[in-house]
């Protein structure tokens, strides 16, 4: 596979600094020297993720990139994007293994912690050493996750957790998961160590999506952790929200990542393909696809960078983030489409990524807050009024 | 130890080249640079050296802003200090000018070893190793495939026709080429990356190496003329039948020209 040098028609590159250009160009090198060497084997095998990588993956500094202290690199938050673009660049599992990591994991210890959680956990999270994972959506409670039943009860001076959590990217390898539990006065999160009697996990078999990532199922059954466990900041449902808006962000620009690998697998693709009366790319209907392609890209960037220094100078509402991540990856989406469409039949075969993109793409829509949730939060913003 | 590593930026390997209007160079605007993939080799070589004992390691390249990209790449993989040659004087020397500039920073810093690829990937010279080491009167070797050090002396395993191997032993100071594929070249890591910003870079003119006059477009040996793509050939033959038949029919082809 040729080197891959970006889609930058509108020369932002200009726009970033030189530290943001090298995390991008470093990651870039690696995802496409060291992972998508890989991918292909792990997408047949369903729910796997080449964990040899993870070692690397820590070395290069990509689990809890944007946060500062503890092992961390302490990049800024349009670096911290410009990573998640290319690591979906390469897959949704890949970016999603690094996102839970560092926005669902490090992130609420680094946030709501105590330093006695944050010294313990925070450095060999970083390192890889310990791999996290996030339990907020039930098996009944998905967008609606307020409505969680997994219980949190006073146990002496600890607790008893009970419930089930499923979607749970990284579970059944995780050593330590972060549980949101209905506690006597709201939502209160806790860190169990997966080793815990009563913790248990199973993997979720048989996805078309996310292939190259582990999906599982936790189960707590009265598991008892002391209070030092709890996260003392994380005061009601705000907490994992506010988790939820960190990983929204660097879904907003791995979007990108997987719309141009799409786009400039396409493009290669019609250069190449005679089709009657010369290449696919003399054809209109072609042209007009690539036009839409390279024109989505460009505005997700602009959006995607714009939100991303919004959020470096303090000033981001999480409503922004909802338009980023609906837009990046419903654009993301429809470009993998037509990416497919013009690779005509070899667009089925794994020797090619845009199916691959196209249906990971499908939970992206999904996960992290729906399309369609995005667009109510937005429509609350714009009117004031919770929609029904 | 002080090792200084020669870095040149070139296009991008997958950058789509478009001819300069007065057909002698390619169009640079709008287009992706990286560092010459044989100095990547030689920048790990030393970063290994520094790894296994004290070393500092030095990286100089010459051009325009965007070198600087180059720089702070090798700087966050673990590069200790950089300096950048910017001088529109600088740019347009041919490759004797070019190594003049680099002895002028060699006879200024005084290092132990010199390392840098054998060729780049764009003008393909492959001289200024060799020039550098005569301006300098330092020994060197070329096509470098391993390199061992001891006490002071460098062993070097160098490549030669048909992909048989040479050694070679050079005295410190001196000017190593090396071939690609020698070693795993690292990535930048993101905190390397941070660090990078507060490392020394230090910025110099022709005039500030003394070079004024004795380099740049007066003084070139060698002028490019004009560079053109390649021709597309219109002798392909496309073999058609079963896959015996192709096969047999290449077989035959390749006989026929005496390579098999």
């Amino acid at each position: 596979m040729p080197d891959f040098s970006g889609v930058d028609f509108l020369r932002l590159d200009d726009l970033l600094s030189d530290e943001e250009r090298l995390a991008r160009d470093s990651v870039r090198g690696f995802v496409s020297k060291e992972f998508l060497p890989l991918v292909q084997e792990h997408v047949r095998r369903d729910g796997s993720f080449p964990m040899e990588l993870v070692p690397a993956l820590a070395e290069l500094g990509l689990f809890g990139a944007n946060l500062s202290g503890y092992g961390c690199a302490g990049m800024n938050n349009v670096a911290y994007g410009l990573v998640m673009q290319e690591l979906e660049r390469g897959d949704s599992g890949l970016r999603s293994f690094a996102s839970v990591q560092g926005a669902l994991v490090m992130y609420p210890i680094h946030a709501y912690g105590t330093d006695a959680q944050k010294e313990r956990w925070l450095p060999e999270l970083a390192a890889g050493r310990a791999i996290g994972c996030f339990g907020l959506t039930e098996p009944d409670f998905g967008s609606h996750a307020g409505g969680m039943i997994t219980r949190a009860e006073r146990r002496g001076s600890g607790w008893r957790l009970d419930g089930t959590k499923r979607w749970i990217t990284n579970g059944s390898i995780a050593d330590v998961a972060v549980v949101w539990a209905r506690g006597p006065q709201g939502i209160l999160g806790f860190l169990v160590e997966t080793d815990r009697a009563g913790f248990e996990t199973r993997d979720m078999k048989g996805k078309f999506s996310l292939r190259a990532s582990i999906t599982s199922e936790l189960y707590l059954r009265d598991v008892e952790v002391p209070d030092a466990n709890r996260l003392p900041g994380a005061e009601g449902l705000k907490a994992p929200l506010g988790c939820l808006t960190q990983a929204r962000y660097g879904i907003a620009w791995g979007a990108i990542g997987a719309a141009m690998a799409c786009y400039e697998e396409a493009v290669r693709y019609v250069q190449e393909r005679e089709v009657q009366g010369g290449v696919l790319a003399g054809k209109q209907l072609t042209q007009e696809k690539l036009v839409f392609m390279l024109t989505e890209i460009t505005k997700a960037q602009l959006l995607a960078l714009r939100v991303g220094r919004l959020k470096d100078e303090g000033r981001l509402h999480h409503s922004m983030v909802s338009m980023a991540k609906r837009n990046n990856v419903d654009i993301a989406l429809q470009i993998a489409r037509s990416a497919r469409d013009l690779l005509g039949a070899n667009g089925i075969v794994d020797d090619y990524q845009a199916m691959r993109h196209m249906v990971n793409l499908e939970t992206v829509r999904t996960y992290e807050g729906t399309h369609d949730i995005h667009t109510l939060i937005l429509g609350e913003h714009i009117t004031g009024v919770r929609a029904l | 130890m002080k090792i200084i590593v020669c870095l040149k930026q070139v296009p991008h390997q997958d950058a789509r080249l478009d001819i300069r209007s007065d057909g002698a160079w390619i169009q640079e605007e709008g287009i992706k640079f990286e560092i010459n993939t044989y100095d990547t080799y030689a920048l790990e070589e030393a970063l290994r050296i520094k790894d296994a004992a004290e070393a500092e390691v030095v990286v100089v390249s010459i051009g325009p802003d965007r070198v600087t990209q180059a720089l702070r790449t090798a700087l966050g993989m673990g590069a200790d200090r950089a300096i950048h040659v910017k001088d529109p004087e600088a740019e347009a020397s041919d490759a004797i000018g070019l190594a003049k500039i680099l002895a002028a920073i060699v006879k200024a810093e005084s290092p132990d070893l010199v390392i840098m690829g054998m060729m780049s990937d764009d003008g393909n010279f492959a001289a200024i190793a060799p020039m550098l080491a005569g301006l300098t009167d330092m020994p060197h070797t070329t096509a470098a495939v391993k390199v061992e050090r001891s006490n002071g002396t460098l062993r070097i395993d160098r490549e030669i026709e048909g992909g048989a191997r040479e050694v070679v032993e050079l005295r410190s100071p001196c000017v190593i080429a090396v071939q690609t594929g020698i070693n795993q070249v690292r990535y930048a890591s993101l905190k390397g990356i941070m660090a990078a910003k507060k490392k020394p870079f230090d910025v110099k003119s022709i005039a500030d190496l003394g070079l004024g006059g004795q380099v740049g477009a007066a003084a070139v040996k060698v002028r490019i003329e004009k560079i053109s793509p390649p021709v597309k050939g219109e002798r392909a033959e496309i073999l058609e039948g079963s896959t015996q038949e192709i096969a047999d029919r290449l077989v035959g082809k390749i006989k026929e020209l005496g390579l098999l």
